[in-house]
């Protein structure tokens, strides 16, 4: 669930923008600071953490869609050029990351104690919160693109641009709006994590792959893709550690990836090139 | 058209000749103006994957095969090393042509991806290589270049009996004219215009008789060749290699340099590679916030300059333009 998450936000800035966020990662990363420092260190509320990870990583999107993907995609002669960018972000974050926080590992205690057994599986409940509480965003973002007028005009910028705008859709607002959505999603998704997994500053690369390998699998820029590349992987990684320990797991994933994208290189869901 | 000759002469000269001569005592130095040439020669294999519009972010990977291949010829098997730099270009040449053969049909940000995943699979498949890459330890201890003797005449000397900071830095100056050379010939040659056909529309490339399957994995396979010939140098200079000797942030780097040197040069990595390897080392008073300063040069670079340092116009600079279509 976590990883549709990830997967959700990495698409919604690929499908309005047709920006391939590199720096998603590092966004991920950032939330699962925010996350650390309010609720592990200040003892806030977790739930307090998760939005103001959330709102804070928002605006980080917020101010690089603005600042920055705004001016070069206007200006520059090639559309690789956003890729290029992105990557500089996702170095500028990495290294702002290692500056702010230093290099140490850092988790915070479970939000909840105790421990429910589904199935004769034993699942710790904050283990389970999470579930519960990355599943309800999905829900809620999936409810938010297909139902509110906002929502609607992001998929409609998704599938033309041009006519979107000629429509009356305020491209400029509702692209700041999706890539704001992306990073805050990034953002959600690390501070919920966090709780699991500690974060360090040189995670957000591994994150990042982890986010291609998903889009690669369901089809860049579809919603759906993206939650079913987010199921794959998180499966297949789970028999795969299970089965094989150790990093040959990866290894045929990745090797898997490839041959699955001989046979069907726009992904399981995506547009025959889209 | 003559000016062009004599400045790209003197351009030669200052970098075989003159440099070498005031910084040979400069160990630092020289070894920073050679990683630096050795860069631009891999980005320059990047160059070329851009020439048939393809985004590679995969090159980390090539340059780890030709370094393991170097590693294991001269380690294991005892071969020379003016025997490995070829056979490691080779290595990677066909790794390439055999992973293109099929992912090149991919294109845009999909080719992308798949090739940053390539680069963090050969890192995994080296550490899970078994004996023959040693895993994690990575292979140690590889020899320095020997001599090259041909009839009794000695051709080059043994690196080890000479200054070895200023022999890698010739060999690798050596490599990088040559690879710039081919690359200017295949980019002005009727190649060069395929490439670029191939970039601008595939189908209509392949309408008017082009074999699309075959120039792109050819232009692929060639970047992968310029990779593994740098892995090779990249191993025998530091005389070791590991799993995480080229990883995906290098790839990653390799298509910044050629990004901000400009796509539409050839000597667009070259430029790239120089002045943004040589600007990261000038930062090191910085210390920890080297890469920050770094990472904020760059974004203001794409952002006042988004086709490259080479589309300032100096009128004064010989430039080869590859993009007059």
């Amino acid at each position: 669930m976590n990883y549709a998450l990830i997967a959700l936000g990495i698409t919604l800035i690929f499908a309005i923008m047709g920006v391939l966020n590199f720096a998603h990662g590092q966004m991920y990363v950032l939330g699962g600071f925010v996350t650390y420092y309010v609720y592990g260190v200040f003892g806030l509320n977790y739930f307090v953490a998760l939005a103001v990870s959330a709102v804070t990583v928002a605006c980080v999107g917020l101010v690089f869609e603005r600042f920055l993907f705004r001016r070069v995609l206007r200006i520059t002669t090639r559309e690789e050029s956003t890729m290029l960018l992105a990557a500089g972000t996702a170095l500028l974050l990495d290294s702002l990351g290692l500056a702010l926080f230093g290099e140490k590992q850092r988790g915070v205690a479970p939000v909840v104690a105790g421990v429910y057994e589904i199935f004769g599986a034993f699942v710790p409940a904050s283990r389970a919160l999470i579930f519960v509480l990355a599943g309800g965003l999905v829900g809620a973002l999936l409810l938010f693109i297909q139902y509110t007028r906002p929502g609607r005009a992001l998929r409609a910028i998704a599938q033309d641009k041009e006519t979107a705008a000629l429509q009356g859709v305020d491209i400029d607002r509702y692209s700041a709006l999706g890539f704001a959505l992306g990073a805050a999603l990034a953002g959600l998704a690390g501070g919920l994590l966090v709780t699991v997994f500690a974060v360090n500053a040189g995670a957000g690369t591994p994150i990042s792959i982890k986010a291609f390998i998903m889009i690669m699998i369901g089809g860049a820029g579809v919603v759906s893709g993206a939650i079913l590349g987010a199921f794959v992987l998180g499966f297949s990684e789970a028999l795969g550690y299970f089965f094989i320990p150790g990093s040959t797991t990866y290894l045929m994933i990745l090797v898997g990836l490839i041959v699955f994208l001989i046979f069907r290189p726009q992904g399981i869901m995506g547009k025959p090139w889209g | 058209m003559r000016l062009r000759v004599v400045a790209a002469l003197a351009g030669l000269a200052l970098y075989l000749v003159v440099m070498p001569l005031v910084f040979r005592e400069s160990r630092y130095l020289l070894g920073v103006l050679t990683t630096a040439s050795v860069l631009s020669l891999i980005s320059l294999g990047v160059w070329l994957t851009f020439a048939i519009g393809r985004i590679n972010i995969g090159q980390a990977a090539f340059a780890l095969v030709g370094g393991y291949t170097t590693a294991i010829l001269s380690v294991k098997l005892g071969v020379s090393f003016w025997l490995c730099l070829p056979a490691a270009g080779l290595a990677a040449a066909l790794v390439g042509a055999v992973i293109g053969w099929p992912i090149l049909r991919l294109k845009g940000v999909y080719f992308a991806m798949i090739t940053l995943t390539l680069s963090e699979a050969a890192r995994l498949a080296a550490l899970n290589g078994g004996t023959i890459t040693q895993g994690a330890t990575g292979i140690l201890n590889i020899p320095l270049p020997g001599e090259v003797t041909f009839a009794g005449v000695v051709l080059v000397p043994a690196f080890r009996a000479l200054n070895v900071q200023l022999a890698f830095y010739y060999l690798a100056a050596i490599l990088l004219v040559l690879g710039l050379f081919t690359v200017t010939r295949i980019a002005s040659c009727r190649l060069g215009w395929i490439f670029r056909s191939l970039r601008q529309d595939e189908a209509l490339a392949a309408s008017i008789g082009v074999n699309v399957a075959k120039y792109r994995v050819l232009a692929f396979a060639l970047g992968c060749f310029f990779a593994g010939i740098a892995g090779a140098f990249f191993t025998v200079s530091q005389q070791s290699i590991y799993p995480s000797s080229f990883g995906v942030p290098d790839s990653v780097y390799f298509m910044l340099y050629c990004f901000l040197g400009g796509l539409s040069y050839v000597s667009g990595p070259v430029v790239g590679a120089f002045v943004l390897f040589l600007g990261f080392e000038l930062l090191h008073g910085l210390r920890e916030y080297q890469m920050l300063t770094y990472a904020a040069i760059m974004i203001m670079l794409m952002l006042w300059l988004p086709n490259g340092l080479l589309s300032l116009r100096l009128p004064a600079r010989p430039r080869v333009k590859a993009d007059t279509a």
